[in-house]
């Protein structure tokens, strides 16, 4: 049993202004480490901003209000999945409300790093068993009868010995009015009802009849609709434009030259606004605009990575993590490896493509959107049209997908400038292929990795990269490393491996990039693991086993032995190559084991993927497996097709025609398996991708003897 | 003045009859299930039936829709009870969601077609839609489940 001790300081006695209903909500107070538990009503009186997650009303009904975005990931279901556990209510007597962006209310709300459970789940469990104690001690009060004889169930409280009950709703007025209790039970594990089962989700049957309502369905009375001519280097300011075929489009009702900025950068287009999105598009289609762009690298994807191949040979990096003599070491060695990776720039391509609505008026501005990130966009626009952050009201809408590109800044803010332009409310709606060209861009990297090989184990490991760091494009330093490049690296590796380097060649370029899905992780993981697979084939050594060895420490041995016994390791079928990898993304662990054949007219065919996910604390083990097994999706179409490419600074890939996504027909059988334990809750929506480019790379090499190095490569040409 | 029956209700549609019946849909008649994602017929996320056929309202224009029976995701069922929406649920199929609507009408085709699709049947008739977040292996099976409560609801 957890006991949980609020300090009781932080609570103030609530005043009958209180209201009828229990809302209960965290506050950050500046004198306690810790988040701490609060009334509205207090908050109210004490100045403070709560970040209110639960109301119950006088009906019993939960009014929660969820501070992340949800674009596929679950947490509009694993959200109040938890609240439902520990409050005893039913899930149906849950509603979910999406916060507005509000920094200082709920604290950080970007949905990006896999965040949003691990980062609040404690603070849920505690609010929510609160709530419920207090609602007892509120029945047991009506009844005077000791709290100890009473409990909670689907909503009610019910009194042992007589078998009364009050529902929620008849106790909440009672309830509001007590303090916070000071410790607060939570349940075990073993106790849970709803907490690590399979419920359905709640978003489903809004996401197969049409009512679910995402960026681009947002619709406002006399909105217009823009669509914006970008420059097609990205960077580069508008020179002229001649809008007089545009103009004679019907529906065409403005067209101006409007700024987006981006990060510290400024970008021009001309906006088309228009009766309906399709004039706004055809519009967009007719204009004529010169671009002046002559301040920047008109560059190309072989010169891009022929200097970073020169880079990591004939640099020196800059230092990211050392330990021990690594180059000492490969000095001595009786064998050593050297070899280089390379992963190609990627498009985020989600679903929906941008959009945003904006509403710019005199003395406030208000947005809806498929949006990560609201409460950074509230500061963003606060700050660049001074207008005061309580009146930069940002409302999210269901994403159609984000994976990093919509917790991004520039869409909503060139909305409301185009707003303030026309005066009235518009969406602004990026066609597929505005999407796609205008990035940002997962950044290509190149890995020189080094090792060697002392006595059949690995003496040491140099891993050095170029590239570009995406700080360094938000305008941080560059004469620092990127200290994001050894993420996927396995911490036990530090134990069990002497010398070891990551270092850093910062290549600065004029292409904005930006986290994609499991972030440096989904590069790194691809170069360290397959490396690292190099290394236990150079020792003559089995790819688990030599993890086996490597990774003291309990929970990567039960995953090691998992994925042993899930895929059949042991009993491997001839003519079928095995590949394996395991890589740690936002604080979990993902062992993937693929096999692969070869199809009759001699390409290669993914039979099976074996996923084994270690997240530590979980919620609902269905949305983890949906999770990995759309991760595996995505990083099949990273591995093997997506590359995004430029010549002479235009992007060459436009549409789906250039940039293929997987298909039904092109997808393996995925397994996932979840361990089961109660480390401390780590990601879910990201850390299943890493793993399987390695993994499935090191089957073909298994099934051909050929290491392929670098992305993409064809499936049908190995 | 374009005349146009959806999902059993006419309107009559005062615009270009060069415009894509998707925006047509989405834009003048409020419909906001169809969804954009490609505007080149390469993503199926704007999948509607034009007299009971799969056609991309993106790239299809209003002017042939004149006169004509469309179904969207709106008009699939009267309760969100098509067998297919049931196995979705039940089998928590989407994730974004943002390309089911059409995933769903897609299926529905394939299934009116042939109630009894294998794999292959499956990944044929469902070659031209896509899928971001990954969902193809519960999209398959659900389509199997679905075909099986389609048998089981014509029993009852």
């Amino acid at each position: 049993m957890e006991t949980n001790a609020i300090s009781r300081r932080n609570f103030l006695r609530v005043s009958g202004v209180a209201g009828t209903a229990l809302c209960l909500g965290f506050y950050s107070s500046a004198s306690a480490k810790e988040e701490q538990l609060i009334h509205a009503a207090d908050a109210e009186k004490a100045g403070v901003q709560m970040n209110a997650w639960i109301n119950i009303d006088t009906n019993g009904k939960v009014t929660l209000t969820d501070h992340r975005a949800e674009m596929g990931q679950g947490s509009y279901q694993s959200v109040p999945q938890i609240i439902a556990e520990e409050l005893e209510v039913d899930m149906k007597d849950i509603n979910i409300i999406f916060a507005q962006g509000d920094n200082k209310k709920y604290g950080s709300q970007i949905t990006g790093g896999s965040s949003t459970i691990r980062g609040s789940y404690k603070n849920l469990l505690k609010l929510s068993a609160s709530a419920r104690e207090m609602l007892i001690a509120a029945a047991a009060a009506k009844w005077t009868v000791p709290a100890s004889e009473c409990y909670a169930e689907s909503g009610n409280v019910i009194h042992k010995p007589s078998g009364k009950k009050f529902h929620y709703g008849e106790l909440v007025t009672d309830a509001s009015k007590l303090e916070a209790p000071k410790d607060v039970h939570l349940k075990k594990v073993s106790e849970y009802k709803l907490i690590r089962k399979p419920l359905n989700r709640q978003d489903t049957p809004l996401k197969t009849n049409g009512q679910a309502i995402f960026g681009l369905d947002k619709k406002l009375p006399g909105m217009l609709y823009a669509a914006v001519e970008r420059c097609p280097r990205q960077r580069g300011i508008v020179k002229s434009f001649d809008d007089s075929a545009t103009k004679k489009i019907p529906g065409v009702k403005h067209v101006f030259k409007v700024q987006m900025a981006v990060f510290n950068t400024t970008r021009e287009g001309v906006a088309v606004v228009a009766d309906s999105t399709w004039a706004a598009i055809e519009g967009k289609k007719a204009l004529r605009v010169e671009w002046d762009d002559s301040g920047f690298d008109h560059v190309n994807t072989a010169d891009i990575f022929k200097k970073h191949n020169e880079l990591v040979q004939t640099q020196e990096g800059l230092p990211v993590k050392t330990q021990g003599d690594p180059d000492g070491a490969l000095k001595q060695a009786s064998k050593t490896l050297d070899v280089t990776y390379q992963t190609p720039y990627q498009s985020h391509s989600a679903m929906e493509p941008l959009n945003c609505v904006a509403h710019y008026q005199s003395d406030k501005v208000e947005i809806w959107g498929p949006i990560q990130a609201p409460d950074w966009i509230q500061a963003d626009i606060s700050g660049r049209l001074k207008i005061p952050q309580e009146k930069v009201i940002v409302n999210m809408t269901f994403l159609g997908g984000g994976f990093g590109r919509k917790a991004f800044m520039d869409y909503p803010h060139e909305a409301v400038m185009i707003s303030k332009e026309i005066g009235g409310p518009v969406q602004v709606v990026w066609t597929r292929e505005d999407d796609m060209t205008q990035g940002p861009y997962r950044a290509g990297v190149t890995y020189r990795c080094q090792g060697a090989l002392e006595n059949g184990g690995i003496s040491a490991l140099k891993f050095k990269t170029a590239g570009q760091n995406i700080g360094h494009w938000q305008g941080g330093k560059t004469d620092k490393g990127n200290d994001s490049i050894s993420e996927g690296f396995l911490a036990p590796y530090y134990k069990s491996i002497k010398n070891i380097s990551f270092s850093d060649v910062p290549y600065e370029m004029p292409l904005p990039n930006m986290w994609w899905r499991s972030v440096y992780a989904s590069t790194n993981g691809f170069a360290i693991e397959s490396f690292l697979n190099e290394m236990a084939i150079a020792a003559g050594k089995d790819q688990l086993d030599f993890r086996r060895q490597y990774l003291n420490d309990d929970r990567c041995q039960k995953l090691i032995d998992k994925m042993e016994e899930v895929s059949g390791w042991k009993s491997r079928e001839k003519n079928s190559g095995y590949g394996v990898a395991i890589t740690e993304c936002f604080s979990s662990t993902v062992g993937q084991v693929v096999k692969v054949s070869r199809k009759s007219n001699g390409g290669i065919k993914i039979d099976h993927v074996w996923a084994v996910m270690d997240c530590g604390w979980y919620v609902n083990p269905d949305i983890i497996k949906a999770q990995v097994e759309g991760s595996v999706v995505m990083a099949l179409g990273a591995a093997t097709t997506h590359e995004i490419t430029f010549k002479d600074g235009l992007v060459e890939q436009k549409n789906f025609y250039s940039y293929q996504m997987p298909r039904m027909s092109d997808v393996p059988v995925v397994d996932v398996y979840v361990m089961d334990n109660d480390a401390d809750a780590g990601g879910v929506g990201e850390p299943g991708l890493p793993p399987f480019t390695p993994a499935l790379t090191d089957a073909i090499f298994d099934l051909t003897g050929k290491r392929i190095r670098k992305l993409p490569f064809n499936m049908n040409a190995v | 003045m374009i005349t146009v029956t959806v999902n059993g209700q006419r309107h009559d549609i005062d615009a270009d009859p060069n415009m894509p019946l998707l925006w047509a849909i989405r834009d003048i008649l409020g419909l906001t299930g169809t969804k954009y994602g490609c505007g080149a017929a390469q993503c199926g996320a704007c999948t509607v039936h034009l007299n009971g056929e799969s056609i991309r309202s993106c790239c299809t224009k209003l002017s042939r829709a004149a006169g004509q029976q469309i179904v969207t995701i709106e008009g699939l069922s009267a309760n969100n009870n098509h067998p297919l929406q049931l196995a979705w649920n039940e089998m928590n199929v989407p994730q974004c969601g943002y390309c089911q609507s059409g995933q769903l009408m897609s299926a529905a085709v394939l299934l009116r077609e042939n109630p009894n699709p294998t794999d292959q049947d499956i990944d044929d008739a469902m070659s031209g839609n896509i899928c971001r977040c990954g969902t193809y292996q519960r999209i398959r099976a659900a389509i199997h489940r679905a075909a099986e409560l389609a048998k089981e609801g014509a029993k009852s």
